[in-house]
């Protein structure tokens, strides 16, 4: 399965992948409309530390603490990829509780939020990947 | 063919029967519910009291589950002798099955001291299952005042989900703090203030000793008036049904790590049980729902004659209270027992750590919990602290505090 991978090296540690996320998830057509003066909450992260810099978000392991965790079978699986049933989740957070990599958050609306590799918002590929100006994120089968 | 018996219909069945299914599509799979409803998520209960969930969202899986994984379910009766050595299940109704293969499922039951005057109270109800939201959304009203004995998850959760409902709610407790099973002193104080900001009242360190049928008097002196009591007082892990085998029970069932019990052919798995916690190096029953479903699943695969071994299991609790949310895990090693104790004030919460020997064995967040299962997993994989930048992950919570190596694996790997 592809899924996305990150190479620190190559990571300029610019957050364009968070700003293209939270675009790509917000249902907007515009950007500029999209996050202009928002608090954004993307589901990719970049981390800093010195001269290094790393984006993270969830890899979709095979099987994954955070689905046979979920109170209230929201998190599944749609063709290996980890999905949540926003319509089911409480917001419990025990997913975040759960995840390895802290890969999984909190969205403004309370319930749970993490990467659908951008099967979920009619994208195809992840925003994250083709908006990554140094291809320090790739989508590929390893 | 095997004939697969679970007894009970959590979600410790439900990974059961996901279990059997990935190793055996064919031997034939009985549950027995004592409850009218397919698998459901019993946490959220409270939830559907707060508006924040309906009954069929929340179901566990979806409306064609038992078909799809060719189960017969018998809805309504329950298995009242369990006869190890002719492997054959007795039935409420009278009706016996046989099986090749069973599984222990049947969680725990609400647990009740002795107390006097309590058969006077006309509407009581436990808070552990679909009927009993349902009797207490029927029964709490604008004018209703609310009596939960028990400060401890199920009790809290409860008044939380009738908060919008009640007139008054008052919770007592015997302990001196809420939550005692997952807080200390310093973060249960954080989450009262929370809850009594809330218009709810605690009464702790103090606990009804009488009824009569709309009023309680408490050890202290005081009473409490009320129409509704809740109580919440805990737990005990139904294993009633494995008193005549060779399975041994401590506070649950003792199981090895393929959930298989002493008893021949039988298996446990979820809250009934005992499972070994990493973090303490002893055993107890979790009774959480992660546990169940990894619990069941592993027990099916078992049953179904694939070898699979379950490790790793800890207490650990995520649970939100009004906005607040709490998460812990592990074990609180202080002072006392050779460990120390790094805490970490915000202006909303705080973050306790707990270390010793090297180790992370738990810890306490109240308001910050944000990636929070980074220290999970160091507590669960028992990851020696020597290997990560412990100062920066207490500062930042992601995986600037590991090594790059470690990330390459991580980031750059499948897992």
């Amino acid at each position: 399965m592809k899924r996305v991978y990150v190479n620190e090296e190559w990571c300029l540690g610019c957050h364009l992948c968070e700003y293209n996320c939270a675009f790509a998830n917000s249902g907007e057509v515009n950007m500029v409309k999209a996050l202009k003066g928002k608090k954004i909450s993307p589901r990719i992260s970049v981390c800093d530390k010195d001269n290094i810099h790393f984006a993270v978000s969830c890899r979709h392991c095979e099987d994954a603490i955070c689905v046979k965790s979920c109170i209230a079978g929201a998190l599944h699986y749609e063709n290996s990829v980890v999905v949540i049933d926003k319509t089911k989740c409480v917001g419990c957070l025990t997913c975040v509780l759960v995840c390895p990599y802290g890969a999984v958050t909190e969205s403004d609306s309370g319930v749970a939020t993490k990467c659908e590799l951008c099967t979920t918002n009619f994208r195809g590929t992840p925003a994250c990947v083709e908006g990554c100006p140094n291809k320090a994120i790739v989508f590929e089968e390893r | 063919m095997e004939r697969y018996l679970i007894i009970g219909n959590g979600v410790a069945a439900a990974g059961c029967i996901e279990g059997i299914r990935s190793t055996d599509k064919t031997g034939h799979i009985t549950v027995v519910s004592r409850e009218n409803y397919p698998v459901y998520c019993r946490p959220l209960i409270s939830y559907y009291l707060e508006g924040k969930t309906e009954l069929d969202r929340m179901m566990y899986r979806g409306k064609d589950f038992y078909r799809e994984m060719s189960c017969d379910v018998i809805y309504g009766k329950s298995v009242v002798k369990l006869d190890e050595k002719e492997h054959r299940a007795h039935l409420s109704d009278g009706s016996v099955i046989e099986y090749t293969k069973a599984c222990l499922a049947t969680g725990s039951v609400p647990f009740l001291p002795p107390m006097q005057g309590i058969e006077k109270v006309k509407e009581k109800f436990s808070f552990m299952t679909i009927d009993d939201m349902l009797s207490v959304e029927k029964a709490v009203g604008p004018e209703s005042k609310v009596l939960i004995i028990g400060a401890g998850l199920i009790g809290l959760k409860c008044a939380e989900g009738i908060a919008g409902r009640a007139g008054k709610i008052t919770v007592c407790d015997l302990a001196g703090r809420i939550l005692s099973s997952i807080l200390d002193d310093e973060s249960a104080e954080i989450v009262k203030k929370h809850i009594e900001n809330q218009g709810i009242e605690f009464l702790l360190g103090d606990t009804a000793e009488r009824f009569d049928a709309e009023k309680a008097y408490m050890k202290s002196g005081k009473t409490v008036d009320f129409d509704v009591l809740i109580t919440a007082v805990g737990v005990r892990a139904d294993t009633v049904l494995l008193r005549d085998t060779a399975a041994k029970t401590v506070r649950g069932v003792l199981v090895d790590s393929h959930m298989k019990t002493d008893a021949q052919d039988i298996y446990a798995a979820g809250d009934c049980t005992e499972s070994y916690d990493v973090s303490s190096g002893q055993n107890k029953v979790m009774a959480l729902l992660p546990s169940a479903y990894m619990e069941g699943k592993c027990a099916g695969v078992n049953m179904a004659g694939k070898e699979q071994t379950l490790d790793g299991e800890i207490p650990m609790n995520s649970i939100g209270f009004f906005g607040l949310h709490i998460m812990t895990a592990g074990t609180y090693c202080t002072e006392n027992d050779g460990g120390s104790v790094i805490t970490v004030r915000y202006e909303n919460g705080l973050r306790k750590f707990f270390l010793k020997d090297g180790y992370l064995s738990g810890y306490i967040f109240v308001g910050e919990v944000e990636r929070a299962g980074i220290f999970t997993s160091l507590i669960r994989k028992r990851e020696p602290l020597s290997e990560v930048d412990f100062e920066l992950l207490k500062k930042n919570s992601d995986y600037s505090g590991f090594s790059s190596e470690n990330r390459r694996k991580i980031f750059g790997g499948v897992v």
